[in-house]
């Protein structure tokens, strides 16, 4: 796609944009301790002594992450670091208790990588990642039960993040928004962040600057509490806004964090954090630098499933379907493996389109998910069947499809049942076509008067004499013979 | 290195510990020394040896995934001056 460029009052501007997403590691336990992750539960009921930062307590380092984190890197074609050190980023969070987060930071658990990204215009790009590192996620507060005091919740704090910095490599508010959904859908695949952002267990902060096409670049504002694909968009569509205005009236950005305020659609300065940067990082003494080996990472390897981008080839690669069909088919995982067992062995464009079209579309409208059709991939593809051996006509199915849909019966039962079994006896169909011609004589008329566009009234008379069963393609030739001699 | 009464007040605030001019002042010349003690250390060549991490060589030991700790909401919440209904209850603490 050519570089999204922001024509202002003096000129272009092209949109640099670097993204870090906090994204929960799926778990038991948390990151340090043995207290329980689970969402939802009574306040400060999931808070070890560890968690609560009594003193003398002490971190140990949860296996099961730092496999997910391994897996998660793999994930995203990034270098698996054999060393990474835990080091106390020192500030102090309303509700983190220990007066610092353990995160890491000059030695992360995964470096360099890059994934691949969607856009709308049909085209694809790659985006740098730069980094993936492991951090204890904090409580949360409430601020609205009194009117001179919080209330704090540690149950969140210590649970394990993964933070995933993005190279400054996203050119636009859609870019940005193929690269949240498709980071979402590869965390997802991999099974070690659910990606529901409205539940904050992913989370996205955006950095973004403006400057002259092919020039220097410019200062970034960071902006906080965008919780979700859509938000992100607009957030960056405001900042953008935001920042050539100062630039093209002679001012300058300051560097800075700010806020989405998703009530007014716009960012705002987070004031009196101008010391927030000063995190005095050190190693935690509480933790020694964590090793592992090329064996535990190339056996971690092994259990990768096939991941979207991958899937997506395949589709296009084996089935001929499109980049775009491709990409709503591998959008989740079971529409992806409902796809395929529908395909199986059948016309897999013909597959892809009843997929895509009808059963997406009619589930979408009931709010329903893949996982809950009333039809299954088999039944869907039994549907497929009728239609490729010409049972039925392409017509017929969609009310057999709207027939499975509310009965969950099968395809061929309802075909049977309702006697819609398509018919391809030209005998039988000539006979109605003489019917039709015998009845409308004016019309057999101005047809052969010049009247084309009549065409289709005859085709329309002789599949309402056999209920619609009757082979389009037939029904055309013989009328076509007869209407034309 | 010398630490300036800017320096104190810097990291005093940034240690959430109130300190007053005279106090920061008073502390200029007492932390000096302190980093001046440590600052032997520089003399020390240390190019190209690797940072220790602990005396001994060990790993660092990790734990299964098990939920074993947890659900003592009375223990976490015994030294908290105020809570309700579960929650630690602190002055209104946004902005």
């Amino acid at each position: 796609m050519a570089h999204a460029l922001i024509k202002g009052e003096t000129g272009e501007w092209e949109i640099v944009i670097g993204m870090e997403v906090h994204a929960q590691v799926i778990a038991n336990s948390k990151l340090f301790s043995g207290a329980s992750t689970q969402f939802g539960a009574e306040p400060n009921s999931q808070v070890s002594l560890v968690d609560a930062a009594m003193p003398g307590m002490l971190p140990v380092l949860n296996a099961h992450v730092v496999e997910q984190a391994v897996r998660t890197g793999l994930g995203l074609n990034s270098k698996i670091n054999n060393r990474s050190v835990f080091a106390r980023k020192n500030y102090f969070y309303a509700d983190l208790p220990q007066g610092y987060q353990i995160s890491q930071f000059e030695d992360p658990i995964v470096g360099l990588g890059k994934i691949e990204i969607d856009l709308p215009d049909g085209t694809t790009k790659e985006i740098g990642i730069t980094r993936l590192h492991l951090e204890q996620d904090a409580g949360k507060s409430m601020h609205d039960q009194h009117p001179s005091k919080s209330f704090v919740d540690l149950n969140r704090s210590g649970c394990a993040l993964m933070e995933i910095v993005s190279e400054p490599d996203i050119r636009g508010p859609e870019e940005a928004a193929a690269y949240l959904s498709k980071l979402r859908m590869i965390l997802r695949y991999l099974g070690t962040c659910d990606g529901n952002m409205d539940e904050g267990s992913m989370r996205a902060d955006v950095n973004v600057s403006v400057r002259r096409p092919g020039g220097e670049l410019g200062t970034r504002a960071e902006i906080k509490n965008v919780n979700s694909v859509k938000a992100v968009q607009m957030a960056i569509d405001y900042e953008v806004q935001r920042q050539i205005e100062i630039l093209e009236d002679g001012g300058k950005i300051v560097q800075e964090t700010r806020l989405w305020d998703p009530s007014r659609n716009e960012t705002r300065s987070m004031r009196g954090k101008e010391d927030a940067h000063d995190y005095r990082y050190f190693p935690d003494p509480d933790l020694l630098p964590l090793v592992i080996s090329n064996d535990y990472i190339e056996d971690i390897r092994k259990t990768l499933p096939e991941l979207p981008d991958e899937k997506k080839h395949r589709f296009m690669n084996n089935f001929g379907l499109s980049l775009y069909d491709s990409s709503v088919l591998i959008a989740e995982r079971p529409r992806a493996d409902y796809y395929e067992a529908v395909a199986n062995d059948r016309d897999a464009k013909l597959a892809a389109n009843w997929v895509i079209n009808e059963l997406l579309g009619a589930l979408n409208k009931d709010d329903k998910h893949i996982t809950q059709s009333p039809i299954t991939a088999e039944q869907l593809g039994g549907l497929i069947t009728l239609i490729s051996d010409n049972t039925i006509s392409g017509k017929i199915a969609k009310d057999v499809f709207a027939e499975m849909y509310s009965s969950g019966k099968d395809a061929a039962t309802i075909v049977d049942e309702k006697g819609l079994k398509q018919v391809t006896d030209t005998g039988a169909i000539e006979a109605v076509i003489d019917e039709v011609i015998a009845e409308n004589p004016d019309n057999v008329a101005a047809y052969k008067g010049g009247k084309d566009k009549l065409f289709g009234f005859f085709v329309g008379q002789t599949m309402k004499k056999t209920g619609g069963k009757a082979n389009p393609g037939i029904v055309n030739e013989i009328l076509r013979k007869k209407l034309n001699d | 290195m010398s630490i300036d009464k800017q320096t104190v007040l810097k990291v005093a605030n940034l240690s959430r510990i109130e300190v007053t001019d005279k106090e920061a002042e008073d502390m200029v010349g007492k932390l000096d020394k302190i980093i001046g003690f440590v600052e032997q250390l520089s003399e020390v060549d240390t190019d190209d040896i690797e940072p220790l991490a602990n005396v001994v060589d060990i790993d660092l030991r990790l734990r299964d995934d098990v939920v074993n700790d947890g659900n003592c909401q009375d223990k976490v919440l015994a030294n908290a001056p105020d809570s309700i209904e579960g929650f630690y209850v602190v002055p209104k603490v946004v902005e």
